[in-house]
């Protein structure tokens, strides 16, 4: 197995250019397992954890800019502040020895449908940030799952960073896991609250082959706040509507049976979860109005 | 040529003190070396190719590719078994390496030993077999009948119990009944199966193991190597739990194999996800009970039909099915019962030996029967359970009376009266506390507290005539001016801290400060198994009683000493008694200390020590006095369960439990608290996933353990009452913990639900759907 240690993103760039197979490595807590149960046998690794740049995050037109490298632990400390439903959904992840080592870049890479750091970014309408030797692209967050385990990236790629707009009104990140702490999802369920575009965010993770968003159910529930005028003065949503509103997240789930659950009970527990994440979202809304 | 082992510590400490085991340091700061660890110079890796299909006949096996890859020094089948193909603890049916046919999934098929791990393991995959795929049989009430598959030669049902006890057609006012099932529990050692062959060059092997019995291991690989018992010496290696996964053989003959083979030291150790194929789990069982009571309460009858799934290989499953019906009532009086258990063969993981034995599974069939009937009858279900309590002299159904300590009613009365957890409250919220923790799913929405209670119990040691004993070597002599005993024995430090009690035991005896306990080898007899909660009372009775020999001794050579300097003669130790490393003479004066009364003498016992005999269950009737001593636990469990969302926090386990006597009340602890964890984990967690014959989930992402957050605080009262029998009065201390408590959970739930729980572990969708 060839190892290459690019110290700076160009280098990384073009050694990715170099040798489009090698498998990208940051915290490893992916790519790790894999090749310790033998599911993968990369013949060349890119070590990225010595490439700077990608630790780094910033903002840009009023955006957060965070490099692919920033791990959770990180994520929770820094930012958790303008990002709390990443953050919520952060403390989620593993234990704090995962936290430490694992990146937002490495849970997009892997793409899995139970990566919880995916529902939060569909929820607030994030950006991944792909770039190669010849230039870079930015892809929508909901375009860059394409299948189960599968993303937008091409092999001659690298992602750089993930672009989200700081918190725009109040967040919330479920998970169910039949253990109360370092588990996996059975499903999951992240929901963002955009005051000012009056827009409701979704984020359904571990229900689908990969992670989606329930986008008739956002436009269900911003239609029911708009029309009675919540949005500008908030106050009791009717509990039909809420409940009509797990339904919907409930159906744009596309769920399996596996050893974590069956699909019968991940589509009931995304309508609870549902239902809780708004009411507490809007609690907090009605609290700071 | 030796590999690093855990090192002999010095240790003191006193029968009752609470001591910290000498490896605690070690394992915290990482320094311990497990079996995993053991490395020699020169040390060629085992690898072993497994049967990707529960049951096929094998057409052909081609070595010839991996034959010819780097490193690989040796590719071996089953016509290179030297000694005899097949091995078991109770029926030599299971084959070293497959012979021709694989009958679950993972089964040993070849073996690579190669200069690199990763070399062994390619080649492993690159051993062509080519298999027919038969249909597996998998289904254990399929087993049972006439057109299921044989498969073994003498048929599907590896033992069928029957007991017979009082009227078989008594009748009752209250009747219940009810159908369990109990999920497939791994023991999940830490610690994946490892050691190390070193072959002596004449002809014989040295084994570095993590085992629970050294003898058995090495009378099992002398067969299978065909070799004397003398040429195939072994070593305990540091260990990484057991829990019974480590009674059968895993790599033990593989490794032994290869190094005899190629003439190398050779190291194996699996990889977590092969951990859990190659060991045996717990049984999963299907009960039906029926439970005929008087209006006041009293039991006067129980039905019960108890099959166990035993999957490919005997293991130890005829002892399992033994103890799954002798204690299938539970604690209590009963006059009359029918009790038929079966344990079959199918193509599913084999399963044996883990904590509680049988016992287990019962107690969650049982306990629900008593709060059904309790339910049935408008009774308090503790005040039902007191009720019919076991007491001293009750007799069991298989009409073996009791004698002892019996406090099964004190017991349930304690757990009562325990002060209750407080309930959470709205103010702060702290999400570590609530169903799901800390993945945020509900801030008290949907949140249900239960209690429940359960009571086990299970017998100690060696059952049904089976010869149980141990061995001791005490060793007195002077070392730096002080007094310093040795204590060797073959018994097998799992974590339970054996090591140290046996320092205690020693210490107390001989009254001397230092004592340290030599590394478990086969250079000393046999202690059998750690297992069955035994080995406190049977190799701390032989280390007892061994220390007494020496005892004997001392005082003879002093009285001996001092006569020969006129200061007193035969007779004049009567008084004495060995303390603060002299001897002291009954006013408390010192007579002569050890180190003057020693010099330059060394003074050795070796000593075996047998309990009570036991004997077997009559075929037609259960009836025998079949086991040597019971041990007996309460628990109380709190709970917390999302009723929209399924999920449950174990608020609190309280836990009364009699320990006879507590040799080191931290390691007492340490077992009440490890016992109910597992416990905890069979009833809302931990399973084995099978689906036709192919386990679903064998890592540690989806066989999920308890964490801390899922492990509550354990209330403990810890009951010393003396049993009479046993060295120092102590009952084994490590299985009942296992028992009553994942019962008193699944009973919290059933009250916080409000549902009938029939399935153990309870899944989320169990409860919502
Ligand atoms: C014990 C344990 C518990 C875990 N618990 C959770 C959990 O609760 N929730 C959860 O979501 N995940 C969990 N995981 C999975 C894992 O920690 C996360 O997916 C994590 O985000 C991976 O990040 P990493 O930096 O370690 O990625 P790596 O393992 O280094 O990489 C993962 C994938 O991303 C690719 N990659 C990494 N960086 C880049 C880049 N800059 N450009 C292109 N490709 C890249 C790699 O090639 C690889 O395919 C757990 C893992 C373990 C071992």
């Amino acid at each position: 197995m060839e190892f290459l240690q690019p110290t700076t993103w160009t280098e990384a760039l073009e050694m990715k250019a170099a040798h489009p197979e090698a498998l990208p490595i940051a915290g490893g807590t992916d790519v790790m397992v894999e090749i310790n149960f033998d599911r993968q046998r990369p013949a060349a690794v890119i070590d990225l954890t010595k490439v700077a740049e990608l630790e780094e995050w910033g903002t840009e037109n009023g955006m957060l800019r965070v490099g692919a490298g920033v791990t959770y632990s990180r994520i929770i400390e820094e930012l958790g502040g303008r990002l709390p439903g990443l953050a919520m959904a952060s403390r989620t992840v593993g234990s704090p020895q995962i936290r430490n080592r694992g990146t937002v870049g490495g849970n997009l890479g892997s793409a899995s449908p139970a990566g919880d750091a995916h529902p939060p970014l569909l929820s607030s309408g994030a950006l991944v940030e792909l770039a190669s030797a010849s230039g870079s692209r930015r892809v929508p967050v909901r375009e860059f799952f394409v299948g189960p385990k599968r993303n937008a990236m091409r092999n001659d790629e690298l992602i750089a960073a993930f672009l989200v707009e700081p918190t725009r009104g109040p967040e919330q990140f479920s998970k169910v896991g039949t253990r109360n702490a370092m588990v996996i999802a059975v499903c999951s369920f992240a929901i963002a609250l955009d005051v000012e575009r009056k827009r409701v965010g979704t984020g359904i993770g571990s229900a689908g082959p990969t992670p989606l968003a329930a986008i008739d159910a956002e436009e269900f529930m911003a239609g029911v706040l708009d029309e009675s005028g919540l949005w500008e003065r908030p106050a009791d949503v009717d509990p039909n509507a809420v409940a009509r509103f797990g339904e919907l997240v409930a159906a744009a789930a596309r769920p399996i049976d596996d050893v974590r659950g069956t699909a019968a009970y991940r589509r009931h527990a995304l309508a609870v979860l549902a239902r809780r994440t708004f009411t507490w979202a809007w609690d907090e809304r009605r609290r700071s109005a | 040529m030796k590999p690093k082992l855990p090192p002999a510590a010095l240790m003191s400490g006193r029968v009752g003190e609470p001591v910290r085991r000498p490896d605690a340091a070690l394992k915290t700061r990482g320094d311990f070396p497990y079996s995993s660890d053991l490395q020699v110079d020169g040390m060629l890796w085992g690898a072993t190719v497994r049967s990707p299909h529960p049951y096929a006949r094998i057409v052909s096996i081609d070595s010839t590719e991996a034959r010819s890859m780097p490193g690989v020094r040796a590719v071996l089948t089953h016509d290179d078994v030297p000694g005899k193909k097949v091995y078991g603890l109770e029926i030599p049916d299971q084959p070293v390496l497959a012979i021709d046919v694989v009958r679950y999934w993972g089964e040993a098929v070849a073996l690579v030993a190669a200069d690199h791990p990763e070399q062994a393991r390619r080649a492993a995959h690159a051993v062509r077999l080519e298999y027919e795929v038969l249909a597996p049989l998998t289904n254990p009430e399929l087993a049972l009948t006439e057109n299921a598959p044989r498969l073994h030669p003498d048929g599907n049902i590896t033992r069928a119990i029957k007991i017979r006890r009082g009227d078989q057609n008594a009748r009752a006012d209250v009747v219940v009944t009810g159908e369990y099932e109990v999920g497939m529990q791994d023991q999940a050692p830490l610690g994946p199966e490892s050691g190390l062959a070193i072959p002596d060059g004449a002809g014989g092997v040295d084994l570095y193991i993590a085992t629970q019995w050294l003898h058995i291991d090495r009378d099992q690989l002398a067969g299978v190597l065909g070799l004397p018992h003398e040429a195939v010496r072994l070593t305990m290696a540091g260990i990484g739990g057991a829990f019974g996964a480590r009674e059968d053989l895993s790599m033990q003959a593989h490794a032994c194999m290869l190094a005899l083979r190629t003439g190398r030291p050779v190291k194996m150790s699996y990889s977590r996800a092969e951990s859990f194929v190659g060991h045996v789990h717990r049984h999963p069982a299907r009960m039906r009970y029926e439970h005929g009571a008087t209006r006041d309460g009293k039991l006067v009858y129980v039905k019960a039909r108890i099959l166990l799934d035993g999957g490919a290989y005997a293991s130890s499953s005829t002892a399992v099915i033994s103890n799954a019906c002798c204690f299938a009532v539970g604690p209590y009086e009963c006059p009359n019962a029918i009790i038929d258990g079966w344990v079959v063969y199918t193509n599913n993981p084999p399963c044996g030996a883990m904590r509680g034995f049988g016992s287990v599974q019962n107690c969650y069939a049982h306990e629900a029967q008593m709060d059904k009937l309790a339910a049935a009858l408008g009774m308090d279900p503790v005040e039902l359970r007191i009720h019919n309590a076991m007491k001293t002299g009750s007799t069991l159904v298989t009409g073996q009376a009791v004698d002892g300590p019996v406090p099964v009613a004190e017991l349930l009365s304690r757990i009562k009266v325990m002060p209750m957890p407080t309930a959470v409250s709205g103010d702060h919220l702290d999400l570590t506390q609530m169903p799901g923790g800390v993945s945020n799913t509900t801030h008290g929405e949907g949140v249900r507290r239960g209690v429940g209670y359960a009571v086990g119990f299970k017998n100690v040691g060696y059952s049904e005539g089976f010869n149980d004993y141990s061995t001791a070597r005490v060793k007195l002599a002077v070392a730096d001016g002080r007094p310093r005993v040795e204590v060797h024995t073959a018994g097998a430090e799992v974590g339970q801290g054996l090591v140290m009690v046996q320092a205690q035991i020693a210490s107390t005896v001989l009254g001397v400060h230092d004592v340290v306990v030599l590394g478990a080898d086969t250079q000393v007899g046999s202690s059998g198994s750690s297992s069955a909660s035994r080995q406190t009372y049977i190799t701390g009775g032989a280390v007892k009683a061994a220390s007494e020999a020496v005892r004997d001794r001392v005082f003879a050579l002093a009285e001996s000493e001092l006569s020969g300097l006129g200061r007193g003669g035969s007779g004049e130790s009567d008084g004495w008694r060995l303390e603060s490393d002299a001897i002291v003479s009954a006013d408390g004066g010192v007579v002569i200390t050890l180190a003057t009364l020693l010099g330059e003498e060394v003074i050795e016992e070796t000593r075996e020590y047998r309990p009570r005999r036991t004997s077997r269950l009559d075929g037609e009737t259960g009836q025998a006095n079949a086991h040597m001593q019971f041990a007996f636990a309460a628990h109380r469990a709190v709970v917390d369960v999302d009723v929209e969302l399924g999920l449950v926090k174990v608020v609190e386990l309280a836990t009364a439990q009699d320990v006879g006597k507590a040799i080191n009340p931290q390691a007492v602890e340490g077992q009440l608290e490890g016992g109910a964890a597992q416990g905890l984990g069979l009833a809302v967690m931990e399973e084995i996933q099978v689906k036709d014959g192919v386990i679903r989930n064998p890592s540690f992402t989806d066989y999920l353990l308890p964490t801390t957050l899922d492990m509550p605080q354990l209330r403990m009262d810890v009951l010393e009452l003396g049993d009479p029998n046993s060295p120092f009065g102590l009952k084994g201390v490590g299985e009942p913990p296992a028992i009553s408590s994942g019962p008193a959970i699944v009973a919290a739930i059933r009250t916080a639900t409000g549902r009938e729980i029939k399935r153990v572990p309870v899944r989320p969708h169990d409860l919502t759907l």
